[in-house]
């Protein structure tokens, strides 16, 4: 329950601001001209970025599920 | 699988957030650029340690009340995976730093408050090292591990919205809220949050059990 509160108010934290009407102004005028990474995107090449940072999140969680079978493994022998 | 199901979907989560993360469309801003996509990877972290280190705190404080070594057990290793999200939460924000504030330390009030709690926790694992005896391990880390939370809520949220900052939400700049016009970046920031927290979760529960083995080990040996 104390968890779930500090959570609660931590994401309501996020609510807190001032200024806010100024920099969305700014943000509708300046839209079309901020440099993103559009040409990047139309060559495809952030496809090879998902599918890199997918590759090594998928390896890390083999490598984690593998200990967690082991652990299990281990506390099975031992209840016997 | 039915004890499971929380790891599944913080996997599925976590896979979501990445591919989203990279693919959706965000908010054109001058200086942040594409890397507003780091929000949803740097800022969990920092909600991933605040729960972990919050659920040390309170194993903390239930074995100073109960005397009962597995409370210490859950405190130790929640700590552990608590700071391993703080050491990762300080280096991809130094990293952010140095392509959007120009330098990998900018003395920030936040960046220095992380440091420093960080610094206090490493102490928390050194304090425990030092000392013998499981039970007073267990107590003299348990009050330590009380002080060393407290200190962290004015040395992240308190100070540096005191003063000049250079963190979205700190010393007078707006949060990352003004940015978010259409909720799009919550879309995935929110389910990130939600995923890094459960791997945390997962992370300590395997330390956990590994401790329960050994302990149970040394008791029939």
């Amino acid at each position: 329950m104390k968890n779930l509160l500090l959570i609660c108010f931590l994401f309501l934290s996020l609510n807190g601001f001032a200024q806010q009407s100024a920099s969305s102004m700014i943000n509708e005028e300046s839209a079309p001209k901020v440099e993103m990474a559009d040409q990047f995107r139309e060559d495809g090449k952030i496809y090879v970025l998902v599918a890199i940072m997918v590759t090594i999140f998928l390896g890390v969680t083999v490598y984690t599920v593998s200990i967690d079978k082991k652990v299990s493994r281990l506390e099975k022998d031992l209840k016997n | 699988m039915k004890k499971n199901w929380w790891k599944a979907l913080a996997i599925l989560i976590l896979l979501y957030s990445i591919i989203g993360g990279l693919l959706i469309e965000v908010p054109r801003l001058a200086i942040l650029n594409e890397t507003i996509r780091a929000l949803f990877f740097h800022v969990p972290m920092w909600f991933g340690m605040i729960f972990l280190l919050s659920v040390s705190v309170f194993y903390s404080i239930k074995y100073l009340s109960s005397n009962n070594l597995q409370h210490d057990v859950r405190a130790v290793e929640f700590a552990n995976s608590g700071v391993v999200f703080g050491v990762l939460g300080i280096l991809t924000g130094m990293v952010w730093a140095k392509f959007t504030w120009g330098d990998y330390w900018s003395n920030d009030p936040k960046q220095n408050g992380a440091a420093i709690g960080l610094l206090i926790y490493f102490a928390y694992f050194v304090l425990r090292n030092s000392l013998e005896d499981e039970q007073k391990k267990a107590r003299i880390s348990a009050v330590y591990n009380i002080f060393a939370f407290a200190t962290l809520i004015p040395l992240l949220f308190i100070l540096p919205r005191l003063t000049d900052s250079l963190h979205p939400g700190n010393g007078g700049n707006p949060g990352f809220n003004a940015y978010d016009l259409d909720n799009r970046l919550r879309l995935v920031f929110y389910p990130a949050v939600i995923g890094w927290t459960l791997m945390g979760v997962w992370f300590s529960s395997i330390r956990v059990r590994i401790r329960d083995l050994q302990n149970q080990m040394n008791e029939t040996a």
